[in-house]
């Protein structure tokens, strides 16, 4: 299996590989995610920015190249960092649903393996998810949170920093065809 | 119908999952209440996971952190014990220091005050073999040290040298089988002869079957062989058993009790008399008084004194220890009043009464020292703190102190002429005033109580 590292578009659907992973991995992985986000800002609090979930859930979002699967993952996961969250169920749920989804559309269309779409498609999910989770609460919930753009375009751009990284390591845990 | 659905199936799944998730917001919105099935559910998947984690960072850390403490507890640990160890180290150096500052204090008021010129020495090896009884001193000829000196310390007699070197000496001991020395009893005027028995005690020979000797008389040297001087203590008779011709004596050497370490080679000796009372430890330094103590009593003062004065003294303190005993005041009562009982006297042979002062109070060197200074101050060293009072001495062992401390002049007694081969040696140095003590010198107190008393330096060693 190799992947182009020249283009970013692919130009089919049937150029997009499919990566596969092992049932444990897809349970491990967003678990471990989850875990992190709950555990360890406890002891290094600067690490709270991470929003690995999310990452997890675009990463298999877009490896995957499935809508369905990709939606659900987001689901799950959204609804298991809802469980540990305050918010309602379902805030996260939803938004995860989301980039799930769309991240799996957009990994049908694009060269996912490619570094700067992992970095670019990690800062817009986390963007996305930000600005979605806003405008739900103040939607939904009719809380007024703060509109933080500046702090989510660097945090964004952290996330992306780490998403790569993240992507390039998850990497070593695809199944090889 | 179908066909839409497989046209449409991922936003439709999409939709059903946004669906169900908005009304599961709503249910909770409108209700105000929790969903609580889906968060236990979560919950219990995390939260193990989670306690394992906490459980392993906390092991982890816990052993990290031990782990740490230990290793810097045995770093503290080792830096202690070596600090410990050095600091008892110093701790004894500065003990040694301090018993030979007081041992070279010692010879050095002995030294001077003895008639015979003396050199201090160290011993400084044992000769070879294991039931070796010679010693090498640091002294040899080239410090005037020549075969057959006495060495002797202020305890007694130690031996004689049998060989004399440049830089060193070797000197027999006492308790050698080949020692033998002239000797006397201090009581009954028995005269021996010393042979060392290759034991720590050595026997006194010759003495005839009807001579009496207790076990507790001293012996000292007679100067009949020409290597001691008249006069030097030897030891304390600890046996006595009669054998076929002779009595088997057996004395303790008391030059030897306290361990050898610093000696006095006399280089000329002179002859001393016999003194009347045993030398017990033989004082040499007595701390001046503390600033604290509080003054004697009027009859520690006036009957100390009279015990080692003349024969006039002997009786008027015999007498004051039996007013006293009855707590008669001499001079205090009426015409007429009912007088002491002097038919309680004790006797005249300078044994105190029951009641008389403590023997400390009545010891010799008390003319010379306050009464209340001397015993209490170092009373290891006290000059007649275990022997009765008696006649006094033909010399006072101890120089007078004044109470602030310092030495006074000794008077010197007459004494008869010598016999012995350094006869006609000058006693000049018996004369010599000590110096007030100096500070201990840590490399050699030998030498420097051969500098107080006079002696040319020997070879540097």
């Amino acid at each position: 299996m190799s992947y182009s590292s020249g283009r970013i578009l692919l130009s089919s659907q049937r150029e997009g590989q499919v990566s596969r992973f092992r049932t444990w991995v897809l349970f491990a992985v967003p678990l471990a995610a989850i875990l992190f986000q709950v555990y360890v800002p406890l002891f290094f609090q600067f690490l709270g920015f991470v929003e690995l979930p999310l990452l997890v859930v675009v990463y298999f979002a877009l490896m995957r190249r499935s809508q369905v699967s990709g939606l659900l993952v987001g689901a799950i996961v959204g609804l298991a960092q809802d469980s540990l969250s305050k918010v309602p169920l379902g805030m996260y749920g939803i938004v995860k649903t989301l980039v799930g989804y769309f991240a799996a559309s957009v990994g049908m269309r694009l060269d996912v393996d490619h570094n700067f779409i992992r970095l670019l498609l990690s800062f817009l999910f986390f963007l996305f998810h930000q600005i979605f989770f806003w405008m739900m609460e103040r939607a939904l919930l009719s809380h007024q949170p703060a509109f933080e753009l500046q702090r989510w375009l660097v945090l964004g751009l952290l996330n992306a920093v780490v998403g790569a990284a993240l992507f390039h390591f998850l990497d070593k845990l695809r199944e090889t065809a | 119908m179908e066909g839409f659905l497989n046209r449409y199936r991922n936003i439709t799944v999409l939709l059903l999952v946004i669906f169900a998730q908005l009304l599961l917001l709503a249910v909770q919105v409108k209700n105000d209440q929790d969903v609580r099935m889906i968060r236990v559910w979560t919950v219990s998947a995390v939260t193990p996971v989670a306690r394992l984690l906490e459980g392993v960072r906390g092991g982890g850390v816990g052993f990290v952190r031990n782990y740490i403490t230990l290793h810097d507890t045995n770093a503290e640990n080792r830096r202690l014990q070596e600090e410990n160890g050095r600091l008892k180290l110093e701790n004894n150096f500065l003990k040694t220091e301090l018993g030979r500052a007081d041992r070279a204090k010692a010879l050095e008021m002995f030294q001077t005050h003895t008639p015979s010129k003396m050199l201090a020495a160290t011993i400084i090896a044992t000769g070879a073999g294991s039931n070796s009884k010679v010693v090498f001193v640091d002294r040899g000829s080239g410090s005037g040290v020549m075969r057959g000196m006495a060495v002797v310390t202020p305890d007694g007699i130690v031996g004689k040298v049998i060989s004399a070197y440049p830089t060193a000496s070797q000197v027999m001991l006492i308790t050698d089988a080949d020692f033998a020395a002239g000797v006397v009893s201090q009581k009954s005027q028995v005269r021996g002869t010393l042979k060392g028995d290759g034991t720590p005690l050595c026997k006194v020979d010759y003495i005839p079957l009807e001579e009496k000797l207790t076990p507790g008389e001293w012996f000292y040297t007679t100067g009949d062989d020409r290597v001691f001087p008249q006069g030097f203590p030897v030891g304390i008779v600890k046996a006595v058993r009669p054998a076929a011709q002779f009595q088997e004596v057996f004395v303790e050497p008391s030059g030897l009790q306290h361990g050898l370490e610093d000696v006095l080679i006399v280089l000329q000796g002179m002859h001393q008399e016999i003194p009347e009372t045993p030398p017990a430890n033989q004082p040499m330094y007595i701390a001046p008084a503390p600033p604290s103590a509080n003054p004697p009593a009027p009859s520690e003062q006036t009957a100390a004194p009279a015990l080692t004065g003349t024969e006039a003294d002997k009786l008027r303190a015999i007498y004051k220890s039996a007013g006293d005993a009855q707590n008669h005041t001499f001079g205090a009562g009426a015409p007429g009043s009912k007088p002491p009982d002097f038919t309680k006297l004790p006797s005249l042979s300078g044994t105190p009464p029951a009641t008389a002062p403590a023997p400390q109070r009545a010891a010799p060197p008390a003319a010379t020292v306050p009464s209340s200074a001397a015993p209490e101050s170092e009373p290891k060293r006290n000059p007649a703190a275990a022997q009765p009072a008696g006649p006094p001495p033909p010399r006072p062992l101890i120089a007078p102190i004044t109470p602030d401390g310092k030495l006074l002049p000794v008077p010197e007694p007459k004494r008869p002429p010598a016999a012995a081969p350094a006869s006609g040696a000058d006693p000049q140095p018996a004369k010599k005033q000590p110096a007030p003590a100096p500070p201990p010198d840590k490399s050699d107190a030998a030498r420097r109580a051969n500098q107080a008393a006079g002696v040319p330096k020997g070879p540097s060693h």
